[in-house]
């Protein structure tokens, strides 16, 4: 293993406008029948920016809400409230009812599947030419554009002999390297991906990762990752989100963040990782002092100090560490409101009594 | 067989595989899943199997339990449990070995509930088949097994639908300890669920482990998660056992490429950020030769850097 440490960006930040910023946003999703008033709170006043050339990660367990935002901020789901900033413009001002060209240009998607994700009829040609021909990067002759071609090829590590493939010819791992080229041929500033690895043999995800890496620092493209593994948030991500039941609760440099996890919530999806170096590090005793925490906490880390607020009423971040990791943390006091999105701890109610 | 004499503080093991082949036949042509596989487990031992997806590590549980259909085949080698030969059972020794003696979690257990039925019906259900007991008494018992699991007993009345999917997954590991086997079998017992929760169902296995005493084989791919768990592991690639060794001594000297690689897919969660690299793309190892030993109790596959046994461009990117 070679000693030399990663590099990792770190861009100043109020230099220049983030590459995609969210505010406020919300979503929820109607409950019930047609005359129901019921909802559920998907998401609720997520503040998120992501720098140029940055890769943050937003983590958190299924059902907290990150695909949510994902589709929100991809626009294949119509956000309830907040704004979502591209190179400062508010996009769903300036396309009013659904993404435009220029949109998708400037921002493309990597999803989950692979196999779900690429049509089994067409070569892969035909997904990277579909792409370029759309959004008119191809060039202006056809040299041109199979010069382009493998070009992609090439810088998802991919032979050019590749282009005549059907998918189902391909591994996990070459399918997903193929999407991470159709998306590329847009030549978008900002890739979205949702959980890009978890579909993949284990063997070959920290390729895929190392080629999103790649592209962050040879190209400068930034990126949200989306996925429930912290050990490769840590992995790749300059800065790391932390989402429960639809807000987000702590944020900051990834390193910084999981060595001081601040959050209840951080500090228990933290020792939750399977990690040989700390094996039999379970406390049952530590855990439900955990979800206590989590689900109700009666104090707060900041309360007391007279620069800090709490408050039980607002999601006031208090700052966490050296201001320079931008490391914050939501109060411990604050209570999402009624309606908050689901979370699998708190449908285990009985586990609290028992290991209590 | 030398690597089935290594077995972790125990005199004789429960579960002996031995050169164990399983074939899937075709109209054109056949695959071999497994490939002169073995392997023993020790009482009280929990032993692990990993690798990924279409090694054959799942196939291995399904023969051990014998419930392989058609196309697969058992080809070749014997598997003996407690000294009875597993592949000989009749269909009536068959029906009390499972369950009985060797019980399984499969993968997505918790989809395997019958979702008509409450959980208490089918927990009963065990007690009433396959110990004879009266309806009453395999209830209680059955309230006594939910207590284990730290499930309320209360949630006899439910319906699995009404349960998490943690709870559920513990109902299910509930019901495989009910008769107390003497192997347990896990395949991927945790794969659909959250770390959270993931850590807790671990946490309880290792307890009831240790209060029942049973065997494990436990299957997966995560390999933080196996390290942690098993005692002595055994690394699968292609329907061959590359690398076997105590859990720890895979774990710190990781010596067959296919073995570092999948460690490497698993990046640490202290110290600094370091360049991690796993298997590129398209790599394929060929010809796996027979385990040999390289350290005392540590068994792995040679590798030669013969062409035809690995494609040696590709095996650059997988020597860290």
């Amino acid at each position: 293993m070679s000693p030399a440490v990663l590099s990792s960006r770190r861009p100043s930040a109020d230099t220049e406008a983030a590459a995609l910023e969210v505010r406020g946003l919300g979503k929820s999703f109607p409950l019930g029948g047609l005359f129901s008033r019921e909802s559920v709170r998907a998401l609720h006043g997520v503040d998120l920016a992501i720098g140029r050339g940055e890769i943050v990660a937003l983590v958190g367990e299924s059902g907290s809400g990150k695909s949510t935002l994902a589709r929100c901020v991809a626009r294949l789901e119509r956000p309830s409230a907040g704004e979502i900033l591209i190179d400062g413009v508010d996009v769903l001002k300036r396309d009013r009812f659904q993404a435009s060209r220029a949109f998708r240009s400037q921002l493309q998607m990597v999803f989950q599947d692979p196999f779900g994700s690429l049509n089994p009829a067409h070569r892969v040609e035909h997904f990277l030419r579909r792409s370029l021909a759309i959004h008119r990067k191809g060039g202006s002759s056809e040299t041109e554009t199979r010069q382009r071609l493998e070009e992609l090829m090439t810088t998802v590590g991919l032979q050019a002999d590749m282009l005549n493939s059907y998918p189902h010819e391909l591994s996990g791992g070459q399918r997903q390297r193929v999407a991470i080229a159709r998306a590329l041929a847009v030549e978008p500033q900002v890739i979205l991906a949702d959980e890009p690895t978890s579909m993949l043999d284990v063997s070959v995800r920290i390729g895929v990762l190392n080629l999103m890496r790649k592209l962050r620092d040879e190209q400068g493209i930034s990126m949200l990752y989306i996925t429930h593994d912290l050990a490769s948030a840590r992995y790749l991500a300059d800065r790391t989100a932390v989402m429960f039941a639809g807000e987000l609760v702590e944020e900051g440099e990834s390193l910084d963040l999981l060595a001081n996890a601040a959050h209840p919530y951080t500090q228990l999806l933290v020792s939750a990782v399977p990690d040989p170096a700390r094996a039999g590090s379970y406390d049952p005793v530590r855990r439900a002092e955990l979800r206590q925490a989590v689900m109700a906490s009666t104090s707060c880390a900041f309360d007391g100090d007279p620069n800090q607020a709490c408050s039980a009423e607002e999601p006031v971040r208090h700052g966490v560490g050296d201001p320079e990791n931008r490391h914050w943390v939501r109060c411990h006091l604050y209570r999402p409101q009624a309606g908050a999105g689901g979370h699998a701890l708190a449908t285990e109610p009985t586990d609290n009594k028992a290991s209590a | 067989m030398t690597v089935s004499q290594v077995s972790f503080g125990s005199h004789e093991p429960v579960l002996d595989v031995k050169n164990l082949s399983v074939k899937y036949i075709g109209d054109t042509r056949s695959t071999t899943a497994v490939d002169r596989v073995s392997f023993s487990i020790g009482t009280g031992e929990v032993f692990g199997l990993a690798g990924e997806s279409g090694c054959g590590k799942s196939t291995i549980a399904n023969s051990i339990m014998r419930l392989l259909k058609d196309p697969a085949k058992i080809a070749g080698g014997s598997i003996s449990f407690g000294g009875k030969d597993v592949l000989a059972m009749s269909p009536e020794e068959l029906r009390r070995f499972r369950w009985q003696d060797v019980a399984m979690v499969f993968q997505s257990a918790m989809n395997s509930l019958n979702p008509v039925l409450t959980i208490g019906e089918q927990i009963v259900d065990i007690f009433t088949t396959h110990a004879g007991h009266s309806r009453k008494e395999s209830l209680r018992r059955a309230g006594q097994l939910l207590e284990l699991v730290r499930i309320d007993p209360a949630r006899l009345k439910s319906y699995p639908h009404q349960l998490s999917g943690g709870m559920r997954q513990r109902a299910v590991i509930a019901m495989a300890v009910a008769l107390k086997p003497s192997l347990l079998i896990l395949d991927e017992p945790t794969t659909a669920l959250d770390v959270v929760v993931q850590q807790e169902i671990m946490a309880q296995i290792k307890e009831l482990q240790r209060e029942l005493g049973f065997s494990v084989l436990f299957i997966t791919h995560d390999m933080s998660l196996m390290v942690e768990l098993s005692h002595r592991m055994a690394v699968m690639y292609g329907g061959r056992i590359v690398e076997t060794a105590k859990a720890q001594d895979v774990y710190a000297n990781p010596r067959h490429p296919y073995t570092q690689a999948l460690m490497g897919a698993f990046p640490p969660l202290t110290g600094p950020r370091v360049p991690l690299t796993g298997l590129p793309d398209g790599v394929k190892f060929r010809n796996i030769p027979d385990l040999t030993e390289a350290a005392p109790g540590h068994f792995v596959a040679p590798v030669s850097a013969d062409a035809s046994a690995v494609d040696t461009a590709i095996m650059e990117g997988a020597a860290r």
